[in-house]
């Protein structure tokens, strides 16, 4: 945990500046069931990465290449979204857990 | 220009210096002619702000939250219920330290319903942490208007302002107001400023994230200091005021006949004027009587209000709204002021004119000749004008 700020030395209105939320906080530990991307189902359709409330549908050159478990909460919008049934929601429990 | 205009028409016009990006706004009784004037403008083409006619008042200041993260300059007006819906967001507006400004027109709030004015729509706000000022007058709402623009708009405050201007006493009577050229009055609030807009797609922040309890604290401290940073900002503005528009705006209140008077009465907004009249009265036939009028009622000018009351005999908190279950909110205020200076006056609460109820000056006149008859030695709570 990095070093707790004074009220004074606090962006104005407890705004977050761009990308230290995501830095700071891996929050793919709240995840109970976890999206498994198969990519030989996957039209590459964009959905998922359209639909992800956390932008954790990692994407490189316009294409899905997997899913960022560090921030993944396991919300399941991705594969409720998928046309082609390419992401699979797995239970955590028993699995390998991706905890940071 | 002098004109004869209502108080709305006056906060209309200051609106429509102003021109704002955003007006997000859902019309009540008695607050209504103000969207209705302002759409005109829009229509006429005489602003370019987007007007948007929302469903309710919960959306319109969630509108106007949205409108200000974004970056734009951003102003409402509602009264009395809509207040109340309002208010889960007002507390987010000043949360998120942004500097709306929202004309109040004062009218009771329910049940049993009506129409008619009384404080308790602003004494429901009260710790929303927003800025209240309170307009005596037509002329007072236009002016405080543009000043509030720039209370609010400055980066040493960064909050929402509401201006307080009762319910058809102020708002649907015709009165002479002094209205300044478009611009002088442009030139006075000046260009708006953003901070981390949303739009700046460049730089990307975050508005509205979570605090857990190690940082929640802090930030609610951030914003006790930026509330508290506003007295200092007031006096700037109204001085800078004053001299544009020839009229004398100086102080957290004013001050009428107050300096050697034993008997003060302290009253929030247009029953000032009464009051006045009251005073004046007393004064001729000799009783040292004489008025504390807050323009600025949060944040509450505590030292200013102690050393000017400290002096008298006696004081009568008015309150236009009841506290329930205790003393009336701005005679909290006042005791609070007073409670550390080594000379208290007698302190008398009246709660008066609730729901439209009419307080003439024979009501005040009487206030002031009982309050040499009371010896306080616990708290006094009276009604004015209610029948037993």
């Amino acid at each position: 945990m990095a070093e707790l700020k004074g009220w004074r030395d606090l962006p104005i209105g407890g705004i977050v500046l761009g990308g230290t939320a995501q830095a700071l906080n891996k929050t793919g530990s709240w995840r109970a069931e976890r999206p498994i991307w198969h990519e030989e189902k996957c039209i590459q359709c964009l959905q998922c990465w359209l639909h992800c409330p956390d932008d954790s549908v990692l994407i490189r050159g316009g294409k899905v290449t997997g899913i960022d478990y560090e921030h993944c909460k396991g919300c399941g919008v991705c594969a409720a979204v998928c046309p082609k049934d390419a992401i699979e929601m797995v239970s955590e429990r028993g699995a390998e857990c991706a905890r940071p | 220009m002098r004109k004869a205009i209502t108080g709305h028409k006056a906060v209309a016009e200051a609106m429509r210096q102003i021109e704002p990006d955003v007006v997000a706004v859902y019309p009540i009784t008695p607050q209504s002619e103000i969207a209705e004037y302002y759409a005109e403008y829009v229509h006429d083409g005489l602003v370019r702000t987007e007007l948007i006619p929302v469903e309710s008042e919960h959306s319109a200041l969630s509108a106007c939250v949205g409108a200000a993260a974004a970056g734009g300059r951003v102003m409402t007006a509602t009264a009395s219920q809509g207040l109340a819906l309002m208010v889960e967001v007002l507390y987010i507006a000043a949360g998120l330290r942004l500097p709306i400004v929202m004309a109040l027109a004062n009218r009771s709030l329910s049940a049993p319903i009506n129409i008619h004015c009384d404080h308790s729509d602003a004494y429901l706000a009260r710790d929303s942490g927003a800025v209240q000022i309170f307009a005596e007058s037509a002329q007072e709402a236009y002016d405080y208007t543009l000043m509030a623009q720039r209370l609010a708009e400055d980066m040493r405050v960064r909050l929402p302002v509401i201006v307080n201007l009762d319910g058809f006493t102020l708002t649907h009577s015709v009165q002479v107001v002094d209205v300044l050229s478009d611009e002088v009055a442009r030139n006075f609030v000046g260009e708006f400023k953003p901070i981390y807009p949303l739009l700046d797609v460049e730089r990307p922040v975050t508005w509205g994230p979570f605090a857990m309890p190690d940082y929640y604290f802090e930030l609610k401290r951030a914003q006790q200091a930026a509330i508290e940073a506003v007295p200092a900002v007031f006096l700037e503005i109204q001085r800078e005021f004053s001299r544009i528009c020839g009229r004398d705006y100086h102080g957290f209140f004013e001050a009428y006949r107050l300096d050697d008077a034993d008997y003060v009465m302290v009253v929030l907004g247009s029953t000032a004027g009464t009051a006045k009249v009251a005073v004046d009265e007393l004064r001729a036939q000799g009783m040292k009587v004489g008025l504390l009028k807050p323009w600025l009622w949060r944040p509450f000018p505590i030292r200013e209000v102690a050393e000017a009351l400290s002096r008298a005999k006696a004081v009568a908190v008015l309150d236009r709204a009841i506290s329930f279950g205790t003393m009336g909110a701005l005679y909290e205020d006042i005791a609070t002021a007073l409670y550390p200076s080594p000379r208290r006056p007698v302190l008398v609460n009246y709660v008066y004119g609730l729901g439209g109820r009419d307080t003439a000056v024979l009501d005040l006149v009487k206030v002031f000749q009982e309050l040499p008859t009371i010896k306080a030695t616990e708290p006094v709570l009276r009604y004015i004008g209610l029948r037993e």
